[in-house]
């Protein structure tokens, strides 16, 4: 039996899966992933379900520690500083620990959550078909509630395949799409440009629940309380305030604020993406268009497979320098201790 | 009488989901609406639906754009809400022990106050209602009932508690509600029932549905410490008296 031991993590770090939707009319929450195109991207490096069971790795370093055997992981999702035992470790790509080594991630940049998927998965006892953590209802396995150092990840033993990069899409800083409604009548149109022609940041104290937007005081025609109705991931939702909440996945499953609008299925992930304080804009698209980006992320979703590529034999990985050097300093590719951790 | 019912609107919830909204109130009859069309997809399904959620006054559809356009959904959701009749079938009614005020409702004095009224008669009046699930939301099994005796109408505290205890019954505008598991609240806390209405590993895990009507029994608090022992080791608790 192998093992990786959490030897360091910080806050917003949870095991994630794609969740348990089919119980909402219960009040229960589906919670999962954030990002679901990095979940996926995780798991099939590593030759995983797409939704199988993963590290959710909030915007802090972590390191992890193989014990009992063998560990190979899968990491996607925001790019970090990697390494085990001095080797550097692209992200997009798999990896293994050997008996009693340590990965070492430094600082999410240029987002919010990195995946960590295990060969094999992780063991556990799945809640309502699911071991992803939501800690308010106390569900999610192998621990109900955020990752600790010393927590153990149960998994067999690495099967000592080659390891893969996957290809995945371009990066972009294009606005995020939305559909308005269910209560876009609820604003006036002036209001609901207001929304759109607006900058945004997302505030520190959004969480897994909601991300709090600083940005325009957006104004309802009559009133900010309505009788509660559901939610979905994406609502945004605008309270007394004026400043919008967007449901993420451990969102109450009913809410009372007037809906404006809801980020567009392809786009959750990117947005769930975002750092705290980067600007960034809305952008309104149809229903049609946006079930059509739906249906293209699904075929993207079900094309990673395809997307597996062979690590190049010199395991040396451009990107990552190149990401490592972007403050300017001289960075070695061997010595870790040169790369530039960049704080958040 | 025979006034045709007017048709619900078809709201956008995002490019996988669409609100069927019956009224943009709290409304008996635009919620038996609601349960009477999420009856009929459950009896007929329609491809591509991956689950429904109820509310008071809209229907919750989410459904896989894959499979299934808006716009195709939405027919068929009007021509279902059109033949969906808003009447009782098989209605389950369950009987729950609360213990009233005490260290279980410590807002019991305060709302006599502000309602000019004693605690004995707001238990009287909360206990004697004759309530239905209107909903299930926010937390797993926080269930609200709509029947509310209109002399309890209360506006919701300025200043919601971060936790309240887990099994608070509590009153809030013009609901009643039975919250499972501690958490935030806004309502007037008036007692506890030792009734889980959601727990894990319990056969059903959720115990109330939709639609179900409930009534209370007032019990002491020694009852309460009783039952709350046995609920606690898996037993309902709450009385299936009909059907």
């Amino acid at each position: 039996m192998s093992k990786l031991v959490v030897t360091s993590i910080g806050p917003a770090s949870s095991v994630q899966d794609g969740g348990r939707p089919g119980s909402q009319r219960y009040g229960l929450t589906p919670s999962g992933a954030m990002d679901r195109l990095s979940l996926a991207a995780a798991n099939t490096l590593v030759g995983n379900e797409p939704f199988a069971a993963a590290v959710e790795i909030g915007p802090f370093g972590a390191t992890f520690t193989a014990r009992g055997g063998a560990v190979r992981v899968g990491l996607a999702g925001a790019s970090r500083n990697a390494e085990i035992g001095g080797r550097p470790v692209a992200f997009d790509s798999s990896a293994t620990l050997a008996d009693g080594e340590t990965l070492n991630l430094g600082f999410a940049r240029g987002g919010s959550f990195s995946y960590l998927a295990i060969e094999h998965g992780i063991e556990g006892e799945p809640m309502f078909g699911s071991l992803a953590v939501n800690a308010r209802a106390g569900l999610g396995s192998p621990y109900p509630r955020p990752l600790q150092s010393g927590d153990e990840l149960k998994t067999k033993a690495a099967s000592g395949a080659a390891e893969r990069r996957i290809e995945l899409p371009a990066a972009t800083d294009a606005p995020i799409r939305i559909v308005f409604g269910p209560q876009g009548d609820e604003f006036t149109a002036e209001n609901k440009q207001l929304f759109l022609n607006s900058e945004w940041k997302i505030s520190a104290t959004s969480d897994r629940m909601g991300y709090r937007l600083e940005g325009a005081v957006i104004k309802h025609r009559d009133g900010h309380n309505i009788v509660s109705d559901g939610t979905v991931n994406g609502s945004i939702q605008v309270p007394g305030n004026g400043q919008p909440i967007v449901l993420m996945p451990d969102r109450g499953t009913s809410g009372g604020y007037p809906k404006i609008a809801t980020v567009i299925t392809a786009d959750l992930g990117r947005f769930a993406q975002t750092s705290a304080g980067r600007p960034f804009r809305f952008k309104a698209v149809t229903m049609a268009e946006a079930q059509a980006e739906a249906i293209k992320f699904h075929a993207l979703l079900h094309s990673l497979p395809d997307r597996l590529r062979g690590i190049d034999d010199f395991g040396l990985n451009i990107e990552a320098l190149r990401d490592a050097n972007v403050a300017g300093q001289a960075v070695s590719a061997v010595d870790v201790s040169t790369w530039q951790v960049a704080l958040p | 009488m025979a006034e045709p019912l007017s048709p619900p609107r078809l709201l956008p919830s995002g490019d996988s989901a669409i609100t069927v909204e019956f009224s943009r109130t709290i409304d008996d009859a635009a919620n038996r609406r609601v349960l009477a069309l999420d009856r009929v997809i459950a009896a007929e399904p329609i491809a591509g639906i991956t689950e429904t959620v109820p509310t008071y006054r809209s229907l919750l559809v989410h459904y896989d754009p894959v499979q299934i356009t808006f716009d195709a959904l939405g027919e068929q959701l009007l021509a279902r809400a059109a033949k969906a009749p808003p009447t009782e079938g098989g209605t389950r009614r369950w009987r729950i022990p609360i213990t009233y005020g005490g260290e279980h409702g410590i807002d019991l004095e305060d709302v006599a106050k502000a309602l000019q009224t004693t605690p004995d008669e707001i238990v009287a009046r909360h206990a004697a209602g004759d309530y239905r699930v209107a909903m299930i939301g926010f937390t797993p099994g926080w269930s609200y009932l709509s029947g509310l005796d209109k002399f309890l109408h209360l506006p919701r505290r300025k200043e919601p508690r971060l936790v309240t205890p887990a099994g608070t019954v509590s009153i809030g505008g013009i609901q009643t509600g039975v919250q499972c598991l501690a958490g935030p609240s806004g309502w007037h806390l008036l007692g506890r029932t030792p009734v889980r209405t959601y727990q894990l590993h319990r056969d059903p895990t959720f115990l109330l549905e939709p639609g179900d009507a409930v009534s209370f029994t007032a019990v002491d608090a020694k009852t309460f410490a009783e039952q709350d022992r046995a609920a606690e080791a898996g037993e309902f608790i709450a009385e299936l008296v009909a059907p």
